[in-house]
C-alpha cells in the first residue's frame, strides 16, 4: 500500500488537522505494511518543508502558480503526483481545501472518495470507513470500491501525529507550468486576524447563538468569557446569518465540526445543523433562557438563564480566579 | 447564455432521520422530501441571474425515479425555464461519482455555460459532485460561492473557507457550487405553482445517456446516533463557574 497525505498550510505553519490525517495514515501504513509520503504544495516554502519533515517523507511542488490553493492547477499537480507514486490511498484532513482540492483531485482520479471520515476498522483485509450523513444523525459503515481510495478524516477523530525521531528526505516534484488549467485566477483572500485560538484547535470553545443582538455584544460578551478561559469563539448558524460574526466561527453541519474539553453554548437553542458539529465535544455545558431548548438534551451541564445577565458575572469571577 | 441547476431530492431537513430496520437505509416512509436546500440556493441564483440579463435559460436537472417530478415542477414554479429527469432505475441512491457522469453527460447535450449547484447534500453530505463534475469536464471551478458577479468573460466569486472569505476569477465555462449566504431562496406562488403543473418534464433515461453505473462507495451499514446526555440543571451561576472550572483545564479531546 502506497499511502500519500495532501498537506494543508496558511503559507507560515501546516494546519494541525493535516498531523492528524499523517495520523490516521501511519495507522493504515502499520495496519497494512504500507509507505507513507507527504505532499505539500505552495510556493517558497522553506520553513514549512522544515516542520513538514519532521513527520513524513516529503514530497515538494513548488512553483509561483501554485502559490494559492486553487483547485484547477492543484488538483492537477496532485493526481500527477498520485499516479506517479502508484499511490493507492490518498488522505486529508477535511476542510475546505480538501473538499474543494482535493474533491477535484478524486474527481480526475476516478472518484473513489470518502469525505468526513471519523473512525476504520479492518474486515477481511477491507477497508471500513465510518463517516457522518443527515447532519451526523446518522453514522454510516462504507466501503470504497476502485484505486486509488481518497479519504478525508475529520481532525477530531485522530490525534496528532507525534514528530519522527529525525527529519525524514525531501524530494521535489517538477511542475511543468505548461500543463497547468489556467482558468482560474486568485484575487484575494480576506482573513479576519484573531488573537484567539482557531474554534477547531481549542480546548475550551465559548459560543454564541440568536440570542446575542449585536457584534458589540458577542465580543464583549462570548469574546470576553472566551478570553478568561484562553478559549476560542464559536458561534451559531442564525448569528452569520446576521451578519453578527464572521463565517469562519461558524460551528455546525455545514461550518467547522469541533470537540474540544469544553464547549459552552451561549444563547444557543440547539438546532440539528448546529449540534452536527459540537455534539462531540468531552463536556457541554449550556445557558439559555428556554428550558425546553434542544441545546439541554446534548449538554451534561445546563443553567435557565439571560445571557446578557449572567455573563458579565460570569467574566468578573473567573478574571479574579485568574488573577 | 444557458444556465444548468442539478437538484438533488432530500428529506426535509427539520425531520428525525432514523434507520430502517435491516440497517441498509433510512426509513423514508412518511418522510416529507424537499429540493435540497443548497441546491434551492442555486436555482434561485441562476433565476436572479436570468432575471437580470436577457436571454439567459435555466435548466433544472433531477436524477432518480419518478418522485422527483414533484421537486422538478416545484423548480418550474420558481421560475426554471425547463426542467429535465435522467430516469434511473437504481433501487439505491447514487454516490456523487454516478452522478457526476450522468451530469456530465447532460452537459455534453445541453452545452451550458455554467452549471450552478449547491456544495453539498444534505443527506449523504458528501461535498463532492460539483468537484467531480468540473474535474470530469476540465472546466474551472469555485466551490462554496457566497457571491456570484459577471466581470467581462470572467466570473468573480467570494468563496467561504476556512481562511476567510477568497475572491476568485473563473473562466467560462465554469461549475460555481453554492454556500448558504449567496441568497434568500423565493417561495412559488400559487398562480405559478398551478401554472407549472401543465408544464412538460423532459425525460432522459439514463442508458441512453451512454454512463455506465458502477457504484464507487458502498453503503455497508448505516446506524442512528444517540447523542442525547443526561443534563444536569444547575441552580446558580456559581456551580456553572465550578463546572466550567473543572472542565476547562487539560488538552483537547480526541473522542470522535
Amino acid at each position: 500500500m502506497q499511502i500519500l497525505v495532501v498537506l494543508e498550510h496558511d503559507g507560515e505553519s501546516l494546519r494541525a488537522g493535516s498531523l492528524s490525517a499523517i495520523q490516521f495514515a501511519r495507522q493504515l501504513a502499520q495496519q497494512q505494511d504500507g509507505q507513507l509520503h507527504a505532499l505539500l504544495l505552495g510556493h517558497d516554502c522553506q520553513p514549512l518543508i522544515e516542520q513538514a519533515r519532521q513527520y513524513a517523507p516529503l514530497l515538494v511542488a513548488s512553483h509561483p502558480q501554485l502559490a494559492y490553493p486553487l483547485a484547477d492547477r492543484q488538483a492537477k499537480v496532485i493526481a500527477d503526483v498520485v499516479r506517479n507514486q502508484q499511490a493507492t490511498v490518498v488522505i486529508a484532513a477535511s476542510s475546505t481545501f480538501s473538499k474543494d482540492v482535493v474533491g477535484r483531485a478524486a474527481g480526475l482520479l476516478g472518484g473513489c472518495m470518502a469525505s468526513d471520515v471519523v473512525s476504520h476498522r479492518w474486515h477481511d483485509d477491507q477497508l471500513l470507513l465510518k463517516r457522518p450523513m443527515y447532519a451526523g444523525a446518522i453514522l454510516a459503515t462504507v466501503r470504497l470500491h476502485g484505486t486509488p481510495s481518497i479519504i478525508t478524516v475529520r481532525a477530531t477523530a485522530y490525534p496528532a501525529a507525534e514528530q519522527l525521531a529525525a527529519a525524514a528526505d525531501v524530494e521535489t516534484v517538477t511542475v511543468d507550468e505548461a500543463r497547468l488549467p489556467r482558468g482560474t485566477e486568485f484575487e484575494q483572500l480576506d482573513s479576519k486576524p484573531s488573537h484567539r485560538p482557531d474554534v477547531t484547535e481549542a480546548s475550551v470553545v465559548v459560543s454564541g447563538g440568536r440570542a446575542i443582538h449585536n457584534s458589540d455584544d458577542f465580543e464583549q460578551l462570548v469574546g470576553g468569557l472566551a478570553d478568561c478561559l484562553g478559549a476560542a469563539t464559536g458561534s451559531s448558524r442564525a448569528l452569520v446569518d446576521a451578519g453578527i460574526t464572521p463565517n469562519a466561527l461558524q460551528v455546525g453541519q455545514t461550518g467547522k465540526i469541533v470537540s474540544p474539553q469544553l464547549y459552552l453554548a451561549l444563547g444557543i437553542s440547539g438546532a440539528v445543523q448546529h449540534l452536527a458539529g459540537m455534539k462531540n465535544s468531552r463536556i457541554i455545558a449550556a445557558v439559555n433562557t428556554d428550558p425546553h431548548a434542544p441545546i439541554f438534551e446534548v449538554a451534561d451541564y445546563g443553567l435557565v438563564a439571560d445571557l446578557y445577565e449572567v455573563v458579565p458575572e460570569m467574566i468578573d469571577k473567573l478574571s479574579n480566579h485568574n488573577a | 447564455m444557458k444556465i444548468l441547476v442539478p437538484t438533488k431530492r432530500v428529506p426535509d431537513t427539520d425531520q428525525r432521520i432514523r434507520v430502517r430496520e435491516d440497517g441498509r437505509d433510512i426509513d423514508d416512509s412518511n418522510l416529507p422530501f424537499v429540493i435540497n436546500p443548497f441546491d434551492a440556493i442555486a436555482l434561485e441564483e441562476a433565476i436572479r441571474i436570468a432575471e437580470q440579463g436577457s436571454d439567459v435559460e435555466v435548466v433544472a436537472v433531477g436524477i432518480g425515479s419518478d418522485l422527483y417530478e414533484q421537486e422538478l415542477r416545484t423548480a418550474l414554479a420558481l421560475g426554471a425555464s425547463r426542467a429535465l429527469l435522467v430516469e434511473t432505475d437504481t433501487p439505491q441512491q447514487l454516490d456523487s461519482w454516478n452522478v457526476a457522469c450522468l451530469l456530465d453527460a447532460v452537459v455534453a447535450r445541453e452545452q451550458p455555460q455554467l452549471v450552478l449547484m449547491g456544495k453539498q447534500a444534505v443527506d449523504d453530505d458528501a461535498n463532492q459532485a460539483g468537484q467531480f463534475l468540473a474535474a470530469r469536464l476540465g472546466w474551472p471551478q469555485a466551490t462554496f460561492a457566497s457571491k456570484i458577479e459577471f466581470v467581462g468573460s470572467q466570473i468573480r466569486v467570494a468563496r467561504e473557507t476556512d481562511a476567510g472569505i477568497e475572491t476568485i476569477l473563473v473562466s467560462q465555462p465554469a461549475v460555481i457550487t453554492t454556500d448558504l449566504r449567496l441568497n434568500e431562496p423565493r417561495y412559488a406562488s400559487l398562480p405559478s405553482i398551478l401554472k407549472a403543473r401543465h408544464k412538460t418534464i423532459e425525460r432522459i433515461l439514463a442508458s441512453e445517456l451512454g454512463v455506465i453505473i458502477e457504484p464507487r462507495i458502498e453503503l455497508v451499514e448505516m446506524e442512528t446516533v444517540s447523542s442525547e446526555r443526561s443534563c444536569q440543571m444547575l441552580d446558580n451561576l456559581d456551580q456553572l463557574v465550578t463546572q466550567i472550572l473543572e472542565h476547562a483545564g487539560g488538552p483537547a479531546s480526541d473522542a470522535p
